[in-house]
C-alpha cells in the first residue's frame, strides 16, 4: 500500500503548471485534492513520473458571487468549504443540497471541485449536480481558455474533454431564475460511499406550477452521469404533482445503458432509477420533504 | 532510474517547529510515525477508507495517508499525541503537567468507547474537530461526523455516548 516513486513539483502559478504538462506529457497526473488519486496510487493502479501539485497554483480558491448573481467557484475549492459556504446555500441549493452526501467530513476536507469533475466518476455527486445546475466548466490550456458546458465535459469512464496539456481551472453556477427547484436523492449501501444509482434535478415551474423546463440527472447508473432526457420530455407543459411524478419517472431507464458490479446488477440499477426520479421531482415539487444524509 | 531525491520541509507539529528530508511519496502519515516516531496515529487501510490516521491540518481534520508530507510544507498539525494540550477545558492543567488526557479522552475511557483501541486515535481527533465546530451536535450529527472512521471491536455505541458526554462536560467547564 506504499506508492511507487514519483517526482512532484508544486508550481505557483497555471502557466508554470502549463510548462510543467508540456514538458512531461503524459507521465505527469496533476493532483488536486489527492482523494481519488492518493488511493490510486497507493494502490498501484497508476504510477506517474511526476505529480504536478496544484495547491500551490494562487488564484483557484476564489468562490464569489458576481454582479448577474451567477456563481463563481476555482477548481481547487474544498468540497468542505462549498458545504459551509453562505453564497452556495443563499444561491445554489441543490449543490448546497448535494455536497454532504459526498464521502465523509476529513475527504471533504481536501476534495476539491475540480478535482471530482476532472477525475469524472460516473457515481460522484459534483458532475451530477454541475450537469443538472446548467454550470459551465472554465478550462485553460496552453493556448488559452475555453468554456464547456457540463453535460458536453463527461466523455465515459472517468473520461472527460480535457486535452492532456488542459486544466480545469474554475466552474460558473448560473443565477436561478424565480420558480426554479431541485431534488436530490442518492441510495449507497453506507453513508458515505459512492452511490449505486442517485439523481440530481432541477425543474422550472411558472406561476400555475406548469413545467417550463427541466434538467434531470441520473449518477451512478451507467459510464457516465446522464441527463434522461424521456423524463424531460415528458414533465415539459405539465402541471407539477404527483401524478406527473410519477408519469415522467417511469421513463428513467429509457435508452439508460446501465452498468453492473459488485454492489449492483444492472437490472437492479434500472429498477431504481425511477423510484429516485420520482422522489427527487417530488421534493422538487414541494410535495416531499427533502433527506439529510444518514 | 534513480529515485526522486528527498527534499527539505518545515511544519509544525503539536506546536513545536519540526524539519524533514522527505522523498516525494511519503504520506504525511508515514512522516509523522516513522520520521517523528509519533506512532499515536495508526495506519489501516492506506488507502483512505478506514480513519485510523486522521490528523489535524491547520484545525480541519484529514486523512494523514491522502496527503503528501510535501504537501504539510507549512501547515500546522495536531495529531493525537497534542490533542489534550489543545482541550479548551484541560490544556493548561496539561501543560502544567498535571493531567495527561482532554476531556474527550476521558470520556472514551470512562464510556468504554475503545477496546482493542487502533481506531481510537483517528476517532478522537475526528470528534475533536467535530466538537471544535459543533459544540452541541445531536447523536445523529456525531454518527454522520465519525461515518468515515471505521471501528470493528465497539459498534459504535458507546464511541457515540462519549462524544456526546464530553461535549456536554465541555459545555459545562468541567
Amino acid at each position: 500500500m506504499k506508492a511507487a516513486a514519483f517526482e512532484y513539483a508544486a508550481p505557483r502559478s497555471l502557466s508554470e503548471a502549463h510548462a510543467l504538462l508540456r514538458e512531461h506529457g503524459e507521465d505527469a497526473r496533476l493532483l488536486a485534492g489527492g482523494q481519488s488519486l492518493m488511493p490510486v496510487l497507493a494502490l498501484r493502479l497508476a504510477s506517474p513520473a511526476i505529480l504536478v501539485d496544484l495547491n500551490r497554483v494562487a488564484g483557484l480558491d476564489e468562490l464569489r458571487g458576481t454582479s448577474a448573481g451567477d456563481l463563481l467557484t476555482g477548481a481547487m475549492v474544498r468540497t468542505r468549504t462549498l458545504e459551509l459556504s453562505a453564497e452556495v446555500a443563499r444561491t445554489q441549493p441543490l449543490l448546497h443540497a448535494a455536497v454532504p452526501w459526498i464521502a465523509h467530513v476529513q475527504i471533504r476536507n481536501r476534495g476539491t471541485l475540480g478535482g471530482s469533475l476532472s477525475h469524472a466518476d460516473p457515481a460522484a455527486e459534483l458532475p451530477a449536480v454541475a450537469m443538472a445546475s446548467d454550470a459551465t466548466l472554465i478550462i485553460a490550456g496552453a493556448r488559452g481558455t475555453r468554456e464547456q458546458p457540463a453535460h458536453a465535459f463527461f466523455t465515459g469512464l472517468f473520461g472527460t474533454t480535457l486535452a492532456p496539456d488542459e486544466i480545469l481551472t474554475g466552474v460558473r453556477w448560473p443565477a436561478w431564475p424565480t420558480g426554479r427547484r431541485h431534488g436530490f436523492v442518492e441510495v449507497a449501501r453506507r453513508h458515505g460511499d459512492y452511490a449505486i444509482v442517485g439523481v440530481a434535478l432541477t425543474v422550472d415551474l411558472d406561476p400555475d406550477r406548469l413545467v417550463t423546463g427541466a434538467r434531470v440527472v441520473v449518477f451512478g447508473a451507467a459510464d457516465t452521469a446522464v441527463r434522461a432526457s424521456a423524463v424531460e420530455a415528458a414533465l415539459i407543459g405539465q402541471p407539477a404533482g404527483e401524478p406527473l411524478a410519477a408519469a415522467a419517472a417511469g421513463h428513467a431507464s429509457d435508452g439508460l445503458d446501465a452498468r453492473g458490479d459488485l454492489q449492483a446488477s444492472a437490472e437492479y440499477r434500472r429498477e431504481l432509477a425511477p423510484v429516485l426520479v420520482r422522489r427527487a421531482l417530488l421534493q422538487a415539487f414541494g410535495l416531499s420533504a427533502p433527506r439529510a444524509p444518514r | 532510474m534513480s529515485l526522486p531525491a528527498a527534499r527539505p520541509i518545515r511544519l509544525r507539529v503539536n506546536g513545536e517547529t519540526v524539519e524533514g528530508q522527505v522523498e516525494p511519496r511519503l504520506t504525511l502519515a508515514d512522516f509523522l510515525r516513522e520520521h517523528l516516531r509519533l506512532t499515536g496515529t495508526h495506519l489501516g487501510c492506506e488507502h483512505g477508507v478506514c480513519g485510523a490516521c486522521t490528523v489535524l491540518v491547520d484545525g480541519r481534520s484529514v486523512r494523514g495517508c491522502l496527503m503528501l508530507a510535501l504537501q504539510a510544507d507549512g501547515a500546522e498539525v495536531v495529531t493525537i499525541e497534542g490533542i489534550a494540550a489543545r482541550c479548551p477545558v484541560r490544556g493548561e492543567a496539561v501543560a502544567r503537567g498535571e493531567a495527561t488526557l482532554s476531556i474527550l479522552q476521558e470520556s472514551f475511557r470512562d464510556l468504554h468507547a475503545l477496546q482493542c483501541g487502533f481506531c481510537t486515535p483517528g476517532m478522537v481527533a475526528t470528534a475533536h474537530a467535530l466538537l471544535a465546530e459543533n459544540p452541541a451536535p445531536s447523536a445523529e450529527e456525531v454518527r454522520l461526523g465519525i461515518s468515515g472512521n471505521l471501528c470493528r471491536c465497539t459498534g459504535y455505541v458507546p464511541i457515540v455516548e462519549a462524544i456526546l458526554d464530553a461535549a456536554q462536560r465541555l459545555r459545562e467547564g468541567a
